[in-house]
């Protein structure tokens, strides 16, 4: 399988970040803290057959979010995220 | 079950199996009944999680196919090689039960509110959460102008096709044949590409909403080739699904 049929986008991991965050994400505004675009994490290029999940900016492939899971905890990565807006319930 | 609404909290859930639907050779809807289950909007997919007796567990997403406020159905395909869809299509029976969560996803989602045009493109199993949205949207009465571009291999292959048949008023569906086509086949045969965009899609002007879901492949052509039309890049929402079932 090429690594283009690979790629997913961030509506795959939104029950995922759900666990993380506690309540949707995916139409969440991140800044990509590579090239400064900003858009809804559901616009990540996403690819599940890593290790762990990496998030990359759509725009300049940058690694934004990568996140790693153990049977008892979850690492997550988001040093390629410059901020996050989340909507307030 | 309040406090873990009031959190928002995805749990998982015990969904029994209470009836299906064969859609085409290699698809198949399950009527889902979950206890605690919040209801969804027209869009969003759940996870599912099955367990093995070794414990070993897999997950897969699967887009929900009813309207809001209907029971929860979710349509899946059966992927040569899955772990998870050759269960959920070909085995799983009434009564059978497994583990889902959600509803799942706040950005592919369309609540029926506005006026704009909605241009829904779909290819193959990509129609699942957009059918969803043409339900809800006979549901609730919406005027809403929209079209569905639906791209399958094969007649077979067309999911919902009776009900795409005969569509709600002021819903245009447009099907693409690729593979081949029946005898006085009288639609598309061809990949979606620009000049059937053009075709079948409002001028970019009109503020239309789009919603594309399909394999990556599929959804960057047809994001592309509206771009191309002079869409907003904003207006034009996506959702890829993967190669594992």
């Amino acid at each position: 399988m090429k690594v283009e049929d690979m790629k997913l986008d961030g509506n795959a991991i939104g029950g995922l970040l759900s666990e993380l965050f506690g309540t949707d994400v995916t139409d969440s505004m991140g800044v990509c803290a590579s090239c400064g675009t900003m858009g809804p994490l559901a616009t990540l290029d996403v690819y599940l057959r890593a290790p762990g999940v990496v998030g990359r900016c759509r725009t300049c492939g940058a690694v934004m979010l990568k996140i790693v899971r153990s049977p008892d905890r979850i690492w997550l990565d988001l040093r390629g995220t410059q901020s996050l807006q989340i909507t307030a319930q | 079950m309040a406090g873990a609404a009031l959190l928002g909290r995805l749990t998982w859930l015990v969904a029994e199996v209470v009836d299906s639907v064969r859609e085409t050779p290699r698809v198949r809807t399950l009527v889902l009944d979950a206890d605690g289950w919040a209801g969804h909007r027209a869009g969003q997919h759940v996870d599912v999680r099955l367990t093995a007796e070794d414990g070993y567990q897999a997950e897969r997403s699967y887009s929900i196919a009813s309207a809001p406020g209907e029971p929860l159905e979710i349509t899946i395909e059966e992927l040569e090689d899955g772990e998870v869809s050759p269960y959920l299509v070909g085995e799983a029976t009434d009564g059978d039960r497994f583990e889902i969560r959600g509803p799942i996803g706040g950005y592919f989602v369309w609540d029926g509110t506005g006026d704009a045009p909605v241009l829904l493109v779909a290819g193959g199993s990509g129609v699942v959460p957009l059918a969803s949205m043409i339900r809800h949207r006979a549901s609730i009465g919406s005027r809403t102008p929209t079209r569905l571009l639906y791209s399958s291999r094969t007649y077979e292959d067309v999911i919902y096709r009776a009900e795409l048949e005969q569509p709600a008023d002021g819903l245009e569906v447009f099907h693409t044949l690729t593979r081949s086509q029946p005898p006085g086949w009288t639609g598309y045969s061809r990949r979606v590409d620009q000049e059937m965009l053009g075709e079948v899609a409002w001028p970019a002007a009109d503020g239309t909403r789009v919603f594309i879901c399909g394999s990556t492949r599929f959804v960057d052509a047809a994001a592309d080739g509206l771009v191309a039309m002079g869409y907003p890049a904003l207006s034009i929402r996506t959702e890829r699904f993967g190669a594992t079932g």
